[in-house]
């Protein structure tokens, strides 16, 4: 059976965000409406999202789902051509660049693992710990204890510790993705967007991958995008399953993945 | 003070070697010019002061392309135009500076605008007898242009080899327009025929010795300032700008802002060149704003290693000491020795000169004592 995206329901959270105000204004990440298309082809058609503060939130769908491109949206790398993007209840995204949405606390992970290569694991958190990041500031900044402070802290937190002075380009893939997913600590962001994190790992360190996550989300909002169910199963967080740019299923992974169409678009029979 | 911490804390041994060898021949080569008689083996004849002076200029420019090609990832194939700007400024004051004295003995119009039926100074000419005002526009005019540039380029997020075309589109632009007469800048045939600068003969054995030492001490400076941007947080930046831009933006740093700044004090310093070239080759012409000048320096760097700074500039020294002995014994050669410099380098010397070697000596101090290199380095900061 194929599905026409158009007979999709919208998710009821964002109809009663619609309804009640109030409720946009508590949301910490609100996409309503959004679509966004490449050369004709919808990447994005009419997606809505609802985010809760201090909420973490796996993103499963199959390959063009339009996960990725969902992300680009919210951290200003993609403009989409209708719809809302609204952050911490007031702030459009749709009219901020890259850098500004990354300075108003969205942090964000790449799904190929992306680091400084030719500077040293400490540099790359050093770079990331929320300061001035004016370049007059950096010119001009000192040695400041209370950043190593932070340096230190991250690194142990992503076991990074004993690594502290190797080339970033030296690490393993699974090491690249804990000092990136340190980085995104380190800007201490509201919310974290983390695409694929537990990809080309081993199973030890994507069991590990998942605790840190969840150790994350206890002080943070997540939102996670992977392709690995037994991961997701792991995290035990609310699902939701993208398709041909918008909300297919949304619910526990239970029911997420009890959901017929799901199971016939991603999950297989 | 501030400023002297902020210039010479960061200064590695290869830095240091490479300031005390600037500081020596920046005293020894005027002493040995001027002091010791023309038959002493330790005599250093005037053409070699002139020749190495302009290796010195050159030095410089490569210094400032490599800090934005080497630290930020912008090639820049126009960066003899910052030059070129740099050394017009530098020859519309000595221009000035000729007065009466011309072919045509008027008191105030070089000889090429008598020449054109010009009757009045057109009005970039204005202040350009004053040497502060001159030695102002060689830094602001390049810094301007260069910001300007910048500013949409980076903002418009032009990059790579787009951005590589755009710098050669200007360089060639400008050449264009100054070969033009009534651009007012000399034409086809540019500045020359200088006389004195700040009263002193430019001539004279003396002032093109302390030519030569002011381009050495402006090489150092040049050094100390590229040096203590690169080894800032900044610079870090500007490193990972050149490795990643884009996750440089996401960690919320304005990227077009850093290129900006580093792009204008690159500019500013091939104006500074440009400006001590031009008196000790005595004239500029539009054909400083050629491509191929341009193209020639990322060569120098390229050979010298690019993003090491003391390379880039040892690159100018090497290989246009090599177009100087080539030129004269193989006159039709020296293009094509050029051309399988850089085929060489990019095959076999990818990280130049500098950079092999360093990488060299690292290996063999790794191999030699492993536990000693890994103890030497500190804990954390």
């Amino acid at each position: 059976m194929l599905i026409d995206p158009m007979d999709m329901h919208v998710p009821t959270e964002a109809v009663q965000a619609i309804e009640r105000p109030l409720v946009v204004t508590q949301s910490l990440l609100y996409l309503d409406g959004v679509s966004v298309s490449f050369d004709g082809f919808r990447a994005i058609n009419n997606l809505s999202l609802v985010i809760a503060p201090g909420e973490m939130r796996a993103i499963i769908g199959p390959n063009g789902a339009g996960k990725t491109t969902m992300m680009d949206i919210i951290t200003g790398k993609t403009k989409p051509d209708t719809g809302d993007v609204i952050f911490d209840g007031q702030i459009d995204l749709t009219q901020l660049d890259e850098t500004a949405i990354a300075n108003l606390g969205i942090g964000r992970k790449f799904q190929k693992p992306t680091v400084f290569e030719s500077h040293t694991v400490e540099d790359n958190v050093e770079m990331a710990v929320k300061a001035d990041r004016t370049v007059f500031g950096t010119l001009f900044s000192r040695h400041s204890a209370e950043i190593w402070k932070r340096v230190d802290e991250i690194l142990g937190i992503v076991r990074l510790g004993d690594h502290r002075r190797r080339m970033a380009g030296d690490l393993s893939h699974g090491q690249k993705q804990w000092l990136e997913i340190g980085m995104l600590l380190a800007q201490d962001p509201k919310l974290l967007l983390v695409d694929e994190p537990a990809a080309g790992m081993t199973d030890v360190e994507t069991g590990a991958t998942a605790d840190l996550l969840k150790d994350i989300a206890k002080t943070h909002s997540v939102v996670v995008v992977e392709h690995d169910m037994g991961f997701i199963r792991e995290l035990g967080v609310k699902v939701t399953c993208l398709h041909e740019g918008s909300v297919l299923s949304e619910g526990t992974l239970d029911k997420v993945s009890a959901d017929e169409r799901v199971i016939e678009v991603y999950l297989g029979r | 003070m501030m400023l002297t911490r902020f210039l010479f804390e960061k200064i590695d041994r290869a830095g240091w070697i490479f300031l005390v060898l600037l500081g020596l021949a920046a005293v020894l080569v005027p002493v040995l010019n001027l002091a010791v008689p023309p038959g002493s083996a330790f005599h250093v004849s005037n053409t070699a002061v002139g020749l190495w002076g302009k290796y010195m200029t050159y030095a410089l420019l490569a210094l400032a392309v490599d800090l934005v090609w080497g630290y930020c990832g912008i090639l820049s194939l126009g960066h003899g135009a910052f030059f070129a700007l740099g050394g017009y400024a530098m020859g519309m004051y000595l221009m000035r500076q000729i007065g009466p004295r011309g072919v045509y003995s008027h008191p105030t119009l070089p000889d090429f605008m008598v020449f054109l039926n010009w009757k009045e100074l057109p009005f970039t000419w204005w202040g350009f007898s004053s040497f502060p005002y001159a030695m102002l526009m060689v830094g602001l005019v390049p810094g301007i242009l260069a910001f300007v540039f910048g500013w949409f380029a980076f903002r418009s997020r032009v990059t790579g080899v787009y951005l590589s075309i755009i710098t050669q589109a200007l360089t060639y632009a400008l050449m264009l327009a100054f070969f033009r007469n009534d651009m007012g800048f000399g034409g086809n045939n540019g500045l020359t025929d200088f006389k004195d600068i700040l009263g002193f003969n430019i001539q004279s054995q003396t002032t093109r010795a302390v030519l030569f030492s002011l381009s050495v001490l402006a090489l150092m400076a040049g050094y100390l300032v590229a040096r203590a941007i690169v080894t800032s947080k900044a610079g870090k930046i500007l490193i990972a700008v050149r490795d990643a831009e884009a996750r440089t933006r996401f960690l919320g740093y304005r990227v077009e802002n850093y290129k900006l700044f580093v792009w204008t004090v690159s500019a500013v310093m091939a104006g500074i060149a440009g400006a001590l070239y031009v008196p000790q080759v005595g004239i500029i012409n539009p054909s400083e704003f050629s491509p191929a000048n341009s193209i020639e320096t990322i060569v120098w760097v390229a050979v010298g290693g690019r993003g090491t700074l003391v390379g880039a500039a040892l690159g100018a020294g090497v290989v246009n000491f090599a177009k100087s002995w080539f030129t004269g014994a193989f006159p039709q050669g020296w293009l094509f020795a050029l051309g399988g410099l850089f085929v060489f380098v990019t095959l076999f010397l990818p990280k130049g000169i500098v950079g092999t070697f360093t990488e060299w000596w690292r290996t063999r101090a790794a191999k030699r004592e492993p536990p000693a290199s890994a103890a030497a380095e500190q804990p954390a900061q």
